[in-house]
């Protein structure tokens, strides 16, 4: 890639003023650096990547909504967390904490447990039992 | 507390970190030159494991292994240190402050706040330096950052110890011993070695046959999971690509940056001529990724597209283990 090449896009981190830097060669064909603002192909990368997560929170959304899910279902997504994720934070099994994904489980749970899960999604353990969404 | 930390921006976090410790400790070495001898270049598809629910693609060696190699191949010692406990962790980087020794960290992207919400995902090989702290923060100097930048106790703490697949568990590392001379001669050697090792290797999902598995599976994707899933699966490897300078393109030219330099070390102008090659090879990188943004931009749901998007990375899966063979017989 040559200096003059290297793509000045708008982008994720234009909107906050932060450049990247890469490596680029100048005119007599030697390597040097230069900054870029940002590449549309990165760009739509991200944000197809953002809007699959929105969808799946939409769908959490829905889920717990008609009772089919429990919340931390909901808050594990909106958190870009997968099952492997929360597990390691709350520091239990995947079965367990699958288990927990049923309301029926979860409306069980004591706040030991609770306080695990609101600690790693940074709520109240009131905001998670009463389900609002952000 | 602050140490007389200097920090240079770099298009890789860890190369940036392992070459501004060095700068720090008195040994001037350049990115490219942490990234070359380090073997930094790398590419391994991993099956059965999913990424963000996307294949799982890496176009780099284990968190960690580039300094290590470096550090080998320099003959310099580095402590590294991970903690089960928290305590102990502040401890160990508060010492280290105190004697005035900044600290390279492992740290989870997920919480750093300075960075664009976009980017904040749950992924646990990022570096950063530490450099000093005042009565509510750490100064922090992120390689990949233009300037110097903050995070207060509390949110160093949570990246230092973010959970999940590589979790770093608080791991701070550092130079403790550097020799007066260093045989940057026989370092290059080896790097470049290993890395046309790593390229070339027999094995299906590793290095250029990496690539050609990966390129067989797209040409697969729309038809088992439909196009919806296929997409996702492309924009997702390129983001792994392109994401802050690492894999594809910028890996490449900052390897074409390496090999430059090397050719004047080592006065072998075959080095020269093959970094220009690598520059090439980065440019095909780049369409590569242009390509593929083009298809899950406009959704496109034919299936040609796909395979003329595999034919390319097969295109230049080819040119590079072409590439690396040369390379190896430049050095040899």
């Amino acid at each position: 890639m040559k200096k003059e090449e290297v793509p000045q896009d708008k982008g994720n981190l234009s909107n906050k003023n932060m450049k990247e830097l890469v490596y680029a060669t100048d005119e007599n064909g030697n390597y040097t650096t230069a900054l870029s603002t940002g590449w549309e192909p990165k760009t739509i990368a991200l944000s197809n990547s953002i809007d699959e997560i929105s969808e799946r929170v939409a769908i959490a959304k829905a889920q717990v909504e008609n009772n089919e899910a429990s919340p931390i279902v909901y808050f594990m997504e909106y958190c870009r967390m997968d099952v492997g994720v929360l597990s390691s934070y709350v520091g239990m099994w995947q079965w367990r904490v699958k288990r927990h994904f049923k309301p029926k489980v979860f409306a069980k749970l004591n706040d030991k447990i609770l306080q695990k899960y609101a600690e790693t999604f940074d709520i109240s353990i009131d905001e998670l039992r009463n389900f609002k969404t952000h | 507390m602050e140490t007389n930390f200097i920090h240079h921006q770099s298009a890789h976090c860890e190369n940036g970190v392992a070459s501004n410790l060095l700068k720090h400790n008195g040994l001037n070495i350049s990115e490219p030159m942490v990234f070359g001898i380090g073997s930094g270049l790398f590419f391994v598809y991993l099956p059965f494991l999913k990424v963000n629910y996307g294949p799982a693609i890496s176009y780099r060696p284990l968190p960690g292994l580039i300094f290590n190699k470096v550090a080998k191949r320099l003959g310099l010692k580095i402590k590294r240190q991970k903690f089960s406990s928290e305590a102990n962790a502040v401890k160990a980087l508060d010492d280290n402050l105190k004697n005035n020794i900044p600290s390279g960290l492992q740290v989870g992207v997920y919480n750093l706040t300075y960075f664009p919400d976009e980017y904040r995902f749950h992924f646990n090989a990022h570096n950063l330096v530490v450099y000093g702290k005042t009565e509510t923060d750490y100064l922090i100097s992120d390689p990949i950052m233009e300037n110097v930048t903050t995070l207060t106790h509390e949110e160093l703490r949570k990246v230092r110890f973010a959970k999940g697949a590589f979790a770093p568990r608080g791991q701070i590392y550092y130079p403790i011993q550097i020799p007066e001379t260093v045989d940057l001669k026989g370092a290059i050697i080896k790097g470049i070695k290993n890395t046309c090792r790593d390229m070339l290797a027999p094995m299906p999902i590793i290095g250029v046959r990496g690539m050609r598995l990966v390129a067989r599976l797209i040409r697969r994707w729309p038809v088992k999971h439909g196009t919806k899933k296929a997409n996702h699966y492309l924009a997702q490897m390129v983001r792994m690509q392109e994401e802050i300078g690492t894999g594809g393109g910028g890996f490449r030219f900052i390897y074409a940056a390496f090999l430059e330099e090397a050719s004047g070390v080592l006065e072998n102008p075959k080095l020269k001529e093959l970094s220009k090659e690598m520059t090439e090879i980065g440019d095909l990188w780049r369409d590569f990724a242009v390509e593929a943004s083009r298809i899950y931009k406009n959704r496109s749901t034919q299936v040609d597209v796909y395979n003329r998007i595999a034919d390319q990375l097969v295109d230049i899966s080819n040119k590079e283990e072409v590439f690396f063979k040369k390379l190896k017989l430049a050095i040899s």
